[in-house]
């Protein structure tokens, strides 16, 4: 394995999605290859950053009062 | 921040919401919209659009409460009603998401194919010396740093819609790879190539980033 072909099997690694051959030619990679294991541990950390604590509160959106009252109010009438 | 109460367990807050009860569902609409209308965006043209398709969403979720059955989680729930809304909603509009099949746009090389060394070098299909990734010296709390959130926040919005979608099902919701799939109803493996292109983008994204912030310290005096 190169580490051209690492670099597109990081996801599925991770998901515990490849087939056993293809995942012990990774681990043996990994094992030879720093950079490798730098580019994997970056994509942790990538996935860690995106986490739910962090980027959409910087995009904060939330719904309109009109809309919020709207579904408030039907919720209320709803029939139960 | 009312973002950081947990909400109660699925039980308790189903029984609630069936019961009427207003706080109980004010709870869950100002916890779960954010969300809804970031992801209702990526299906529909423009945020008028989004915010009509997540009342639709919550309307369908008040009529159809007393049938959830409590197979998947409520909050899955309101977000396959969600998508399904969305859905709909973008083909009316022709802007309807494939997701059935991979286009170019999944099928682009993770890293840019000129840092690895061609045919004929020394170990073709290596890494290049100086292109190889370099670690990054991260705080705990850099998931909280504004300019780091900018960052993903532009990232994320640079992605193609459907590579949006998936990363942000997947890794800002949280979503596990199943009911991902379900949402979309989309293959595991299509997903898996959509999400991986989607993260490796955010990852270019971010190595740019820290590798010009780790520069400019280094010139600081
Ligand atoms: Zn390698």
């Amino acid at each position: 394995m190169t580490c051209f072909e690492l670099a597109e099997l990081v996801t599925a690694y991770l998901d515990g999605a490849l087939d056993e051959r293809s995942e012990t030619l990774l681990v043996v990679h990994l094992d030879g290859c720093p950079a490798c294991r730098t580019l994997l541990d970056q994509h942790r950390q990538t996935i860690r950053l995106l986490g739910p604590a962090a980027p959409t509160a910087a995009s904060t959106t939330t719904l309109a009062p009109a809309y919020r009252e709207a579904l408030l109010t039907a919720f209320r009438d709803a029939p139960r | 921040m009312a973002r950081d109460v947990p909400l109660p367990p699925d039980d308790e807050l189903v029984e609630r919401l069936r019961g009427g009860d207003e706080a109980a569902f004010g709870l869950v609409l100002d916890r779960w919209s954010p969300s809804m209308l970031r992801l209702a965006r990526s299906f529909v043209s423009t945020n008028a659009t989004a915010e009509e398709v997540v009342q639709d969403a919550w309307l369908a979720v008040i009529q159809g409460i007393a049938r959830f059955e409590g197979r998947a989680s409520l909050k899955t729930w309101v977000f396959r009603i969600l998508v399904n809304t969305a859905k709909a909603r973008g083909t009316k509009e022709s802007r309807a998401l494939p997701f059935s099949s991979l286009l170019p746009e999944d099928e682009w090389p993770a890293v840019d194919p000129s840092r690895f060394q061609r045919a004929g070098d020394p170990h073709p299909g290596h890494w290049n010396p100086g292109q190889q990734p370099q670690p990054w010296m991260l705080p705990e709390t850099a998931a909280l740093n504004t300019e780091v959130r900018a960052v993903l926040v532009e990232a994320l919005t640079a992605l193609p819609d459907r590579h949006r979608i998936v990363v942000t099902l997947r890794d800002v919701e949280g979503y596990s790879s199943d009911e991902v799939c379900d949402m979309l109803n989309i293959s595991p493996g299509n997903q898996r190539v959509i999400l991986h292109r989607a993260r490796a983008a955010v990852r270019t994204r971010l190595e740019s980033y820290f590798t010009s912030a780790a520069a400019q310290h280094q010139d600081a005096p």
